[in-house]
């Protein structure tokens, strides 16, 4: 009694649009599912062009592609922060995880380590630390919220045991990453960073949509015991959206150090919240169940075009930046309110 | 049909949970292409004889055997994988995702690694082809009503290959075609050697489909009988345990009270109320002591009515009086202070708070009543508790179980009792006896009835007009977000009714 699997159905099953693509645009803006995603797409655009408008110089391809470039960790963060929040979670522990990354990067190059071996125990350590604050949550059910500040101040105590001071990073291979850039048109350039970042977007992209533990990951969010009733693989999951969310924090870590050079204890204070501020103003829920990794990562772009907005200012202080994404939160909050109007 | 082999065989199955026996020594067997009823009140033990059976609980004690194997299950995956498959009786499926995902999720169709979504679709749109439910597969859950979100989560139970299929209620909240499409289903499933295990409280349904009946009650086993060969009236007196003059005396009692009524001013009137997308607008009226009946089929806006006159929906248009002087209800709290209190369908939702006790339960509304700042002393709420506790017969008559381990019924009465706590002037029951068995039935019936009786205004909605014509002095038909009509309740019948809310249908 399975049911056919060659037969096709004469009911026409419409193609739905492709999670995220955006070829079919007009279904797109009528679906509510995409709605909030669009909008941050359209402030996106709307904020590039205030600058635009207002500065000379800031309309070129560079300037697009150094959203990127300064950006790449957050974006990873970003990703790792989705996955957790898409299951109702919160990952508070992110930017101490990159300080911590940075730390251990760097004491390990000054002891000799080779790169590679860097890198590898660098992510082994993000991700451990992710696991086990994921069974943590699960095993003693405690909120995500209680443990991932745990693991935060733990993070951040281990960066003052390695060091308290700054370590700079001489080591040719990351040198080498800091200043790579690749061309890809003239006058055109992104750094292997952004390459990475991208990559870390699109294999989320495809676990989130082409995989049972992706599907999972929106099914948990929906709340209450449906997900176990069906079957799903809960438990598995839960753990391991916090260690997604470790493994992309030490990459971010890895990258950050690409971007500094440096290890410090005192580094990505608060960088954390960015990403939750990321992947909110991105259009997901923070009750989780609804979202996109892409609408994350225009999240985060939208916070580098408002950076680069009072840098070209020049006479604003970085704090506007601050201001301003704490009113663009609330504005999205209130947005997404009014789109998704779910309970009768 | 008279297969020797049970393909489940379950022996002296016991479980307990903190405070409550919940099975104890009970025996269950099911025959492959049969149709088993289980049967038994609110707090039988019957959602947890089918938890045990799919692995949500582990058991005490006792033996499950699965086509002579013994079946060691630790959860519904796995329980699936060996061939059972269930339908809850809540919705228990993700309205945030698709339909097909809903159908297939845990058993996707693959490629590359990845979900093959196009299949997906399609193998989704074939299983939904044979429930003729014509919906997109690509659209979300939630989009759809809960009657299509029943037949969805029936289809994702289709597409196992499952052995032994599991309808927990699945009918509560599907109007008559649904059901007969429903029977269809399973008569073809059983045709094709699937044993299917139909708990519902419809009677008719169970006699219409089920070959074979299990009866429990307070949690143990009261006899396994074939459908041909027991009485309805010995069914029912098996279930509940006592005598059968409680339920034939509820209907003298009504039937005299309807002719006593008295028609003063209405207590609350209504002009022209109506709310756009919501309902059209209406006249509506009730007097002090009347039961009201709204009758009609789900989305003909009967909850949309209660909801407007119980101030949760603005109107749009009309006016409301209270008592001769026009009030306006914005919301819900404004309602109460009126004394309007409104009990939802959606008892999980919008009734009861699952991790609070009963006692917590019972004195909600009146404590919100009086202001969070005059908190009710214990000692009074004890009493509360106790006397609504008694005087509904909420079971396990303990006040300070959690109301997430009570059954369904109880939980009704739980929230009823919390209504009748804040002593409305005019109580809006939506569907307050969906799913709940006989005895709780009558016993809620006979509650209404009487509190009609000492004057107080009751508008009743449900589903099943033979309730609705029992109870009410007066009944309001609705149709397509419209009132069709208005009668006083002489000599109503069910098929009369039944042509009003037809009647149109199709046009």
């Amino acid at each position: 009694m399975s049911a056919p699997t060659t037969t096709r159905p004469s009911k026409r099953p419409t193609p739905r649009p492709n999670p995220g693509g955006l070829g079919t645009g007009a279904r797109m803006l009528l679906s509510s599912r995409y709605a909030s995603v669009l909008v941050t797409l359209l402030l996106l655009v709307a904020t590039f062009a205030v600058g635009s408008v207002r500065y000379r110089g800031f309309l070129s391809g560079q300037v697009v592609l150094n959203l990127f470039i300064d950006n790449a960790f957050l974006i990873v963060l970003a990703v790792g922060m989705t996955f957790v929040i898409l299951t109702g979670g919160i990952d508070l522990s992110v930017g101490s995880v990159v300080a911590l990354s940075t730390m251990i990067a760097a004491s390990l190059l000054q002891s000799g380590w080779s790169p590679p071996a860097v890198i590898l125990t660098v992510l082994v350590v993000g991700t451990t630390l992710g696991f086990l604050v994921g069974l943590v949550i699960f095993y003693f059910d405690v909120q995500p919220f209680i443990a991932t500040l745990a693991a935060m101040f733990l993070a951040r105590g281990l960066c003052y045991v390695i060091s308290t001071s700054s370590i700079s990073i001489v080591d040719p291979f990351f040198v080498d990453m800091a200043n790579a850039r690749i061309p890809l048109a003239p006058g055109l350039r992104i750094s292997p960073s952004v390459v990475v970042a991208l990559a870390v977007v699109a294999i989320a992209f495809a676990v989130l949509h082409y995989t049972r533990t992706g599907r999972t990951v929106y099914a948990i969010g929906n709340g209450g015991q449906s997900a176990m009733l069906m079957g799903l693989p809960v438990k598995r999951t839960k753990i391991l959206v916090y260690a997604i969310s470790g493994l992309c924090s030490a990459i971010a870590g890895v990258l950050f150090t690409f971007y500094t050079l440096s290890g410090y204890s005192l580094t990505a204070v608060g960088m954390e919240l960015d990403a939750i501020a990321a992947v909110v103003i991105g259009g997901t829920l923070l009750t989780g169940g609804s979202g996109f990794v892409l609408g994350s990562v225009l999240g985060v772009l939208v916070l580098g075009v408002i950076q680069t907005i009072i840098s070209f200012e020049g006479t604003l202080s970085s704090w506007w930046t601050r201001i301003v994404i704490g009113s663009l939160l609330l504005v999205f909050i209130l947005l997404q309110r009014a789109l998704t109007p779910r309970r009768r | 049909m008279d297969s020797a082999v049970p393909i489940v065989e379950m022996t002296g199955i016991s479980i307990s949970f903190p405070g409550v026996k919940a099975l104890d020594g009970v025996d269950f067997r099911m025959f492959p292409g049969e149709v088993h009823s289980l049967m038994g009140e609110n707090g039988a033990g019957k959602s947890t004889l089918i938890k045990a059976l799919t692995g949500v609980y582990p058991i005490d004690a006792g033996s499950i055997l699965l086509a002579g194997q013994p079946l060691l299950v630790t959860g519904p995956a796995d329980s699936q994988r060996a061939g059972i498959s269930t339908v809850y009786q809540e919705v228990n499926l993700l309205t945030n995702l698709s339909v097909a995902e809903n159908i297939l999720l845990g058993r996707e169709p693959r490629r590359f690694g990845g979900i093959h979504w196009k299949e997906m679709r399609e193998r989704a749109a074939a299983i939904l082809h044979r429930l003729h439910l014509d919906i997109d597969p690509g659209s979300l859950l939630g989009s759809h009503s809960l009657a299509v979100q029943q037949l969805v989560a029936i289809a994702r139970a289709l597409d196992v290959n499952a052995k032994v299929l599991i309808l927990d209620e699945p009918t509560s909240s599907l109007d008559v075609d649904e059901v007969a499409e429903l029977f269809r289903v399973i008569t073809a499933l059983k045709r094709e050697g699937v044993a299917i295990l139909f708990v519902s409280h419809f009677l008719d349904q169970v006699y219409e489909i089920a070959d074979r009946l299990t009866v429990l009650r307070n949690g143990s086993l009261v006899g396994e009988y074939r459908t041909k060969e027991i009485l309805r009236i010995e069914l029912v007196h098996k279930m509940i345990g006592k005598d059968i003059a409680v339920l034939t005396d509820l209907d003298t009692k009504t039937r005299n009270a309807v002719a006593e009524t008295t028609t003063t001013i209405p207590y609350l009137a209504a002009v022209g109320l109506g709310r756009k997308g919501s309902i059209d607008p209406l006249d509506f009226a009730i007097a002090e002591g009347e039961v009201v009946g709204l009758a009609g089929l789900l989305g003909s806006g009967r909850t949309e009515l209660a909801r407007i006159l119980s101030g949760i929906d603005k109107p749009d248009t009309g006016e409301l009086k209270i008592e001769g002087r026009t009030q306006r209800l914005r919301t819900a709290r404004m309602a109460l202070k009126r004394r309007i209190a409104y009990s939802s369908e959606d008892r999980k939702r919008e009734g009861i708070i699952e991790d609070l006790t009963v006692r917590d339960n019972i004195v909600l509304a009146l404590q919100a009543d009086r202001g969070w700042f005059r908190r009710i002393p214990r000692r009074r709420q004890d009493e509360l508790a106790a006397s609504y506790i008694s005087a509904l017969g909420i079971r396990p008559a303990n006040p300070e179980a959690l109301v997430r381990n009570l059954s369904g019924g109880n939980q009704q009465k739980v929230l009823l009792a919390r209504w009748l706590a804040i002593a409305p002037r005019l109580l809006i029951l939506d569907e307050p006896t969906r799913g709940i068995d006989v005895g709780a039935k009558a016993e809620i019936q006979r509650l209404v009835s009487n509190l009609a009786e000492e004057g107080m205004s009751v508008v009743y909605i449900s589903a099943e007009l033979e309730e609705v014509l029992r109870l009410s002095h007066r009944i309001v038909v609705m149709r397509d977000r419209k009132k069709v009509a208005d009668l006083e309740n002489d000599d109503v019948t069910v098929g009369q009714v039944m042509t009003l809310i037809a009647s149109g249908a199709d046009e």
